[in-house]
């Protein structure tokens, strides 16, 4: 009755450790994480590997120490970009965090009217190149701008429009980060307050801005980053005010410097991974605030901030509307200010320098190439590492290797790849100048934000499918390919959407990638506008904004399509 | 473990632990499992009853030790390459098929003809009673049938072991009650070897065959529910298992200890003259009529009866009992009959065969 009947076990296999015989599938499993694993390391790794060494080498390819470093921070011409671009990256994140903060209080917290309208305005940014931005100001407010006075002798050519121009295409990176923030929130902590007679702003710095903060710290670091790192915006807008970014292209295309762009590149990498690295550690102490008991929160309408903050949204939408308008305007008239008549003149690409229609339909496809390719191997490489059993080391590196793509910069990214594949020593060197190269590095450069959506999804899904299918024998591709992939579709086309969108307006991945036969679009733009010929400049950021904005709305389309068709068997 | 003594054990379970870390989940478990039996693992949570079921499924392999399953040693198989069909709390039905291809989604890889897959799906369908929801999905049915799909889905393949991992907790009460019936009346039909995880002990004493009770990584007590209940091994079975009077005690001589100042005859065991020990009797075992016998007979005062339905729970006190006081279980109609009330004084019997005694440590 008692313990069960002890049985006869030799003393010795007591403490001999059980190890699991791997099943086929656990093999195969194992196989592709670490063959993409393996494609990530080529592809991410070891490209900036050479990059780095190529900043201690001189121009035979010894190695020299710290030389050039030591060169670099005794000239001052390049010693001051560093400052310059901390300038604009402080200034910039301080304008866009309070801008997209109170944006999106009144979207989430007030009774606003055209919330719908505001969201979708704010958006814009995401469809466009950040070079139109800074085409834009040109024509507001540059040397024959129709808004110059405004700026009462103040030129737009430096600080001042690489912190507007900035500013335009970060803010709904921002925006979307601090939405999420302001929505997790629980209605109980606003009744209690009120309860407990907490004034307004004892509410709003007690209970909303903690809700937040997170958020806001994490939008900080983007914001921060992305402007740290740009070259669309400075390149077009800057004038003689240089900054890292675009020291790196003059030191590579002007001077074919490589050993101090690949020194500029690494100083311009320091504060990105620097700044990666603090998020993610002060991310780590967040705890979940939204228990599954949570209220909603419900905002109840206040006639006077209703009004203030729709009068703000209304500015802050005019504005943006006011940068993209102009960009098309200036692409549509004849010939800017002499002759404002509208024609399709400047859409005539193919009489220009820079590429053409067919840096159009390269960019498209590109796009297109990226987004199928790129979703199908960071969805199945999340899969892998998220619904793997065992081999814990190999999933833990390779999401490790994963995150790394966040914390570089494209123009980084862009470099060393050209250091890495431009080896002929290379196997891989006869991806250099192809399209190829322009999809993978675009796939790598937008890589981490894909992942991390991919393995959210997952990690919403029942952990016991995995298990209830081996139990019924079925192979995991089985179970991936009916299962797993249907329940993850919207969060599927989600990636490929954000990688299509990317692909389409990215300048600095593939600035120094592209070959006269793939030239892209967005690179197209920035060539135009180099050779002064800015109104087709603008008419082909158009171009891109439109494709971007169609396929946007497809996606729109698809996705209440299919959720219409699954509605039976998704309950939310 | 009456019927299966002279059989060869179906599952043979030796020696495993589990090893988290630092944390010993499982502290050298052996257990064997017959052909057709229903056992339940039961105990709190955290005492490791899932950690050996998914040992046992392969889900999450055992430190050491090992397994065999009808005379094969799996200890290392990969759960695909075992031989056994599961039930989660969760219950983990593909959202985006229908119950039929739930259920039939074992049989797709059995490279089955169509026909026989679908013979097999409806003769599956109606043994769960759900043959008009076969076209729907998991998400339009309620708690209880999706629970039947998936079991459905486990047995389908009709394995040779069937584990179900609190099968039961997610569902009302009322679906509860009635679904214990219908699966183990199903397991009764099918004659599959069953392994339920549970803590609800009310679960485990209606639907097993024998229970295996377990805490802190060991196996404290198998039994039958009856063995189990009547006859806990261990001051934590007695305790876990219905409700139990503990109070302390000394062991007086051979068949008798004495209580606070009262003396009380019982079975002494293997305990000494002059050991310490925790003396146990269920509050439903205490008697206060039918006290013919003489021996064992205590005052007491009725301090507070709580009013429980079929039943009162009366809290005895005064007396010996002062420091110490007990609960005891009175039927309404005797509450009635001897005019019971709060204040009450009253002789009350501790039958000498109920008493249970456990070493002082346990208790």
């Amino acid at each position: 009755m008692s313990n069960s009947s002890t049985l006869p076990v030799a003393p010795t296999s007591r403490h001999k450790t059980v190890r699991q015989n791997l099943s086929r599938d656990d093999w195969i499993v194992r196989a592709c994480i670490v063959v993409i694993g393996l494609l990530l390391a080529v592809f991410i790794l070891m490209p900036l590997y050479t990059m780095m060494s190529k900043s201690v080498e001189n121009h035979d390819g010894d190695f020299i120490g710290l030389a050039n470093y030591l060169e670099y921070f005794s000239t001052p011409a390049l010693f001051l970009s560093a400052g310059n671009s901390l300038y604009i990256a402080v200034i910039s994140t301080g304008v866009v965090i309070v801008t997209a903060f109170i944006y999106a209080y009144a979207l989430t917290r007030t009774c606003m009217p055209f919330k719908v309208f505001f969201r979708i305005v704010a958006l814009i940014p995401l469809l466009t190149p950040s070079l139109l931005g800074g085409i834009s100001l040109v024509y507001w407010f540059g040397n024959q701008g129709v808004a110059k006075d405004i700026l009462m002798g103040e030129s737009i050519y430096g600080p001042l429009g690489v912190v507007i121009g900035s500013s335009y295409w970060v803010f709904p990176h921002a925006l979307m980060i601090v939405i999420t923030a302001l929505s997790i929130t629980d209605a109980r902590l606003y009744e209690a307050a009120e309860v407990l007679r907490a004034s307004k702003l004892k509410t709003f710095l007690t209970v909303t801005i903690p809700g937040c903060k997170y958020g806001l710290i994490s939008a900080c670091f983007v914001v921060f980053t992305l402007v740290f790192t740009d070259f669309g915006v400075p390149k077009v807008i800057g004038g003689n005010f240089n900054v890292l970014a675009t020291d790196v292209y003059k030191q590579v295309i002007g001077q074919q410097n490589f050993q101090m762009g690949a020194v500029v590149s690494v100083v311009l990498l320091v504060p990105a991974v620097l700044a990666f690295a603090i998020d993610r550690i002060v991310q780590k102490k967040q705890v979940a605030l939204l228990s599954a008991r949570a209220v909603p929160y419900q905002p109840k309408p206040d006639t006077l901030r209703d009004t203030l903050m729709f009068a703000f949204c209304g500015f802050v939408a005019l504005l943006i509307i006011a940068m993209l308008g102009m960009a098309q305007y200036a692409a549509l008239v004849k010939f800017w200010p002499y002759n404002l008549e509208i024609s399709l003149n400047n859409y005539n690409f193919d009489v220009m320098d820079g590429g053409g229609w067919e840096a159009y339909w390269n960019s498209i496809q590109m796009a297109l190439y990226t987004a199928v390719f790129g979703t199908i191997i960071i969805f199945f490489g999340a899969y892998l590492v998220e619904k793997g059993r065992g081999f814990d080391a190999g999933r833990t590196l390779f999401h490790m290797i994963a995150i790394v793509p966040l914390a570089v910069p494209g123009l980084v990214l862009g470099l060393a790849y050209i250091f890495f594949f431009n080896n002929p020593a290379n196997p891989f060197n006869f991806l250099y100048g192809t399209m190829a190269i322009l999809v993978i590095a675009t796939v790598t450069h937008f890589y981490t934000v894909s992942h991390l959506t991919a393995v959210t999804a997952l990690k919403q899904m029942d952990p016991e499918f995995e298990s209830v299918s081996a139990s019924l024998k079925a192979p995991f591709y089985k179970t991936f390919l009916t299962v797993t992939v249907p329940v993850c579709l919207p969060a599927i086309l989600q990636i490929s959407m954000y990688l299509f969108l990317n692909a389409m307006t990215t300048v600095s991945a593939v600035i120094f990638l592209y070959s006269s036969d793939t030239t892209l679009a967005s690179v197209a733009v920035m060539n135009m506008d180099d050779a002064g010929d800015i109104a087709p400049a603008a008419a082909m950021a158009m171009m891109i904004a439109y494709t971007c904005a169609g396929a946007r709305l497809l996606y729109v389309l698809l996705t209440y399509g299919i959720d219409k068709k699954t509605q039976a068997w998704r309950n939310r | 473990m009456s019927t299966a003594v002279d059989q060869k054990p179906f599952l043979r379970i030796a020696n495993l632990t589990k090893k988290f870390g630092d944390f010993v989940a499982l502290k050298s478990v052996s257990l064997d499992v017959y052909e057709s039996e229903f056992i339940c693992f039961l105990g709190p949570s955290g005492c490791g009853k899932t950690t050996l079921l998914r040992a046992i499924a392969g889900l999450d392999i055992q430190t050491s030790g090992s397994i065999e399953q009808n005379g094969d040693d799996i200890s290392g198989l990969p759960p695909a390459k075992r031989d056994f069909g599961i039930v989660f709390q969760s219950y983990a039905l593909f959202p985006n098929l229908t119950v039929f291809r739930n259920i039939a989604y074992g049989l797709e890889n059995r490279k089955l003809g169509r026909k026989q897959t679908d013979t097999r799906v409806s003769e599956l369908l109606d043994l769960v009673d759900l043959a008009d929801q076969s076209d729907k999905y998991p998400a339009q049915l309620s708690g209880g049938q999706q629970q039947r799909v998936a079991l459905a889905r486990a047995i389908a393949t009709s394995p040779g072991l069937l584990l179900l991992d609190e099968p039961l907790s997610a569902l009302d009460a009322k679906v509860r009650v009635h679904l214990r019936t219908e699966i183990k009346d199903l397991q009764r039909r099918l004659g599959v070897t069953t392994i339920m995880v549970t803590h609800d002990q009310e679960e485990a004493l209606t639907m097993a065959d024998r229970i295996v009770v377990m805490n802190q990584g060991v196996i404290e007590q198998t039994g039958t529910p009856e063995e189990i209940y009547s006859e806990p091994a261990t001051a934590f079975v007695a305790d876990f298992i219905g409700t139990m009077n503990f109070v302390p005690g000394i062991v007086r001589e051979v068949g008798s200890v004495k209580v606070s100042g009262a003396e009380l005859t019982c079975d002494t065991g293997t305990f000494a003259p002059g050991q310490m020990v925790t003396v146990a009797i269920r509050p439903e075992d205490i008697n206060a009529q039918d006290l013919s016998d003489g021996n064992n007979l205590i005052e007491a005062d009725i301090r507070h009866l709580e009013f429980l339905g079929s039943f009162y729970r009366a809290e005895l006190g005064g007396g010996v009992l002062a420091n110490h006081p007990l609960h005891a279980d009175f039927s309404i109609n005797l509450v009635r009959r001897m005019n019971i009330s709060v204040g009450s004084k009253m002789p009350v019997r501790f039958p000498p065969e109920l008493i249970r005694l456990y070493a002082d440590s346990e208790g």
